[in-house]
């Protein structure tokens, strides 16, 4: 008797399971078929960033009021179980309406895959092409199409710092290193009164130092040529760079592996680590610990000479080729693009508009300098983030990265290691 | 004929569901894996259908082969499996050992080591990233704090950042998680044995070691062997707890499934398939003798 029941319940189990899963499918296969549902897909499921969406959403409702948004959100491995799933919808043609993306060479392996639909003519129809700046106008085209519409900017190279710490190594928190040896040596300096010089995390964060490194030591032209076979990864301004990666590297936390980007500005809120070098969503953890801008923690650009370089990143959305309902999806685009849906956005996100021509009265002090690089500096693509490369690119510098900062290579090999991989994907 | 069908057609009729779905499932998609894997398929344009793939025969397998990087994830692997299999059944075989013979609350501590082995290795491996935080002196933690506190200071390590070692402390946890169940399988084994045997082997004056060493281990080798196929393929498929505790780029903790998913996420198709292959083959090293031994058993 006790034996059937047990049968019974997991008969009923299992059948239950079946339905659910059958109802979620029937769900997303009509998703868009009735004409008037948009659905985005994103990886943005929780804080800040789930803020945002919610404002964007808020914004296209009053925009479009007859059209209803879709949430497609999928959470986990900061966007990779999104990306991961994305990649099997669209090789099975099940596209979402639109689906989030870093703007950039990110979307070079879906060009590639003809799973993008050109949305130039959109930049025409909204008046974009005026709105952004010509620096991202020329990153975002790929001969001559463009895939991608921004909803809105983030700095991946800045370095935050702890003042009350540079004060007690007797660093003056106001002054900016005018180079990378003058960095170094600040770190150095913090190092020996005790506490972690630079806090850092797993290998992308590493990625991130690396980029904002190259970015100050090999200028943008330098930098940019990395890209197209411009400049020689073998070259001497190369190694320059990458030993100041490795003197840094020498001055993180051992546990570095282990952690997050979280983990390591955390350990300058902790008062363990004088200085980090990330993207400005760390702002946002700053202001959680009700830090004062300024006063308890500061920032500037990571430079390496007179040239003033905004490292850029930038989220966007596409129009995915076979979408169940694109004029929806173009509506969508509208609303990210307009003036309202980018500053309610980034006002939520802590990020920046990619438009120039936004109010910016509303946002606190970091972002407000840093609209004012944006409108003003050099803009480069950030590597760690996709706007630089293809993934496969990233993927190999980040495994060289970590064999580099595991010690399982000195910095000839790992010189050597990056020439070799620029070759190949160049030459692609 | 008509013999034939009445004979088999209802048996054939009950089982064809199950041979046409392992069919197209496992053996279609073994067979598509396969075919992937000697292509040139590096490339999300071909991997979309939008431009032509040609058959390269086995380069992508001679390709890996030739890389540092591949062979250090294999060399990983044997790590990891050698350091996990070991541990498991050393610490199952123990237990097992000890709480064979009746003793008060041998119960309660079977329940206790088999309970790690319903938590999911993404869940413990959260844990265990903590644990085993690599950090050392004065900002410790985990179980490097833990021998400072208990003055054991010098068996502090960097645990699974270790650039050659690494690995085998991410076998760790696999151990923690799986030695419970070696020992419900050798407990299994032990309550086989007949108490007839035993009481025969000491009647003939054999000393209690004796009847372990000459009597009871021996019947065991049947256990043996299954509890090291299962713990051995599930090593080599293992993939969620190396991942929550390290990161897909890291160095020190690449084993061929790691490298699988990079491959996967850089659109580069046919280098994942011919890593999955070269699993596959790997896994049927350990198994076909298994399944041929079983065959022969059952069938004697």
């Amino acid at each position: 008797m006790r034996r059937r029941n047990f049968l019974l319940l997991s008969g009923t189990g299992l059948a239950a399971t079946g339905l659910a899963a059958c109802g979620s499918s029937g769900g997303s296969g009509s998703d868009g078929g009735g004409g008037s549902d948009v659905e985005v897909f994103t990886w943005w499921a929780q804080g800040s960033e789930k803020a945002g969406l919610d404002a964007l959403m808020e914004q296209f409702e009053k925009d479009y009021p007859d059209l209803t948004f879709v949430n497609g959100s999928v959470a986990g491995g900061a966007g990779s179980a999104a990306k991961d799933m994305l990649q099997s919808r669209l090789q099975a043609g099940d596209p979402p309406d639109t689906f989030q993306a870093h703007a950039g060479l990110e979307l070079a392996d879906y060009i590639d895959a003809g799973q993008l639909e050109d949305v130039s003519s959109l930049y025409e129809e909204y008046g974009l092409t005026e709105a952004f700046p010509d620096d991202l106008v020329q990153l975002l085209t790929v001969e001559d199409e463009i895939y991608s519409v921004p909803s809105n900017i983030h700095r991946s190279n800045v370095v935050w710092t702890n003042t009350a710490l540079l004060e007690a190594a007797g660093i003056d928190p106001s002054a900016v290193p005018a180079d990378v040896d003058a960095f170094i040596a600040d770190v150095e300096k913090a190092a020996a009164s005790g506490v972690t010089g630079l806090s850092v995390g797993t290998t992308w964060t590493q990625v991130n130092l690396l980029e904002a490194i190259l970015m100050a030591d090999l200028g943008s032209a330098g930098y940019n040529g990395l890209w197209d076979g411009g400049t020689d990864w073998s070259g001497k301004d190369v190694t320059t760079a990458l030993e100041h990666f490795s003197a840094l590297m020498e001055l993180t936390n051992s546990d570095r592996d282990g952690l997050d980007w979280t983990d390591a500005t955390q350990q300058q809120i902790d008062g363990t680590a004088a200085y980090n070098v990330m993207g400005d969503w760390a702002v946002a953890s700053f202001q959680q610990a009700e830090w004062a801008d300024g006063e308890d923690f500061g920032y500037y650009p990571l430079a390496g000479g007179d040239e003033k370089i905004f490292g850029f990143l930038a989220d966007s959305f596409t129009l995915p080729v076979g979408a169940p309902n694109p004029d929806g999806a173009k509506a969508w685009l509208d609303t990210i693009s307009s003036q309202e849906g980018q500053l309610a956005f980034s006002l939520a996100k802590g990020s920046i508009p990619a438009r120039t021509d936004v109010d910016t009265a509303d946002f606190p002090a970091y972002q407000q300098t840093a609209i004012e690089s944006y409108a003003a500096d050099t803009i480069c693509s950030s590597l760690a983030h996709g706007a630089a490369t293809p993934v496969a690119w990233l993927n190999q510098i980040s495994d060289a990265t970590s064999k580099f900062t595991t010690g399982a290579s000195d910095v000839a090999g790992y010189q050597e290691e990056l020439a070799t991989i620029a070759e190949s994907n160049t030459s692609a | 004929m008509k013999g034939l069908l009445g004979r088999y057609g209802a048996p054939l009729l009950m089982i064809l569901p199950s041979i046409l779905l392992i069919g197209v499932f496992v053996y279609g998609l073994l067979g598509a894996n396969f075919w992937t894997s000697m292509t040139d398929n590096h490339t999300a344009g071909q991997a979309s259908g939008r431009k032509p793939v040609v058959f390269v025969g086995l380069s992508n397998y001679l390709d890996l082969l030739a890389t540092e990087d591949f062979r250090h994830s294999l060399v990983n692997l044997v790590l990891f499996t050698v350091t996990f299999l070991v541990g498991a059944l050393v610490v199952g075989f123990v237990w097992a050992w000890l709480l064979e013979r009746p003793i008060v609350g041998g119960r309660a501590f079977q329940t206790v080591y088999l309970f790690p082995m319903a938590i999911s290795f993404v869940a413990s491996g959260v844990v265990w990233r903590w644990l085993l935080n690599s950090n050392q002196g004065e900002s410790a933690s985990g179980l490097n704090r833990l021998f400072q506190m208990i003055g054991l200071d010098s068996l502090q390590n960097p645990w699974w950042n270790n650039v050659t070692f690494g690995i085998t402390a991410i076998a760790l946890p696999a151990i923690w998680q799986l030695s419970g169940y070696v020992m419900a399988l050798f407990l299994a084994g032990f309550r086989g044995v007949p108490e007839e045997l035993r009481e025969a082997a000491r009647m003939d004056g054999a000393s209690e070691w004796q009847v372990y060493r000459l009597v009871i281990f021996p019947q065991l080798t049947p256990v043996l062997m299954s509890a090291v196929v299962i713990i051995a393929h599930m090593s080599l498929k293992s993939f969620d707890l190396i991942m929550s505790i390290s990161s897909p780029s890291a160095y020190q903790t690449k084993v061929p499934a790691v490298d699988m998913f990079v491959f996967k996420s850089s659109f580069d198709y046919a280098n994942s398939a011919a890593v999955g292959a070269f699993l596959l083959i790997i896994i049927a090293f350990l198994i076909i003798p298994y399944l041929v031994q079983q065959h022969r058993s059952r069938t004697r």
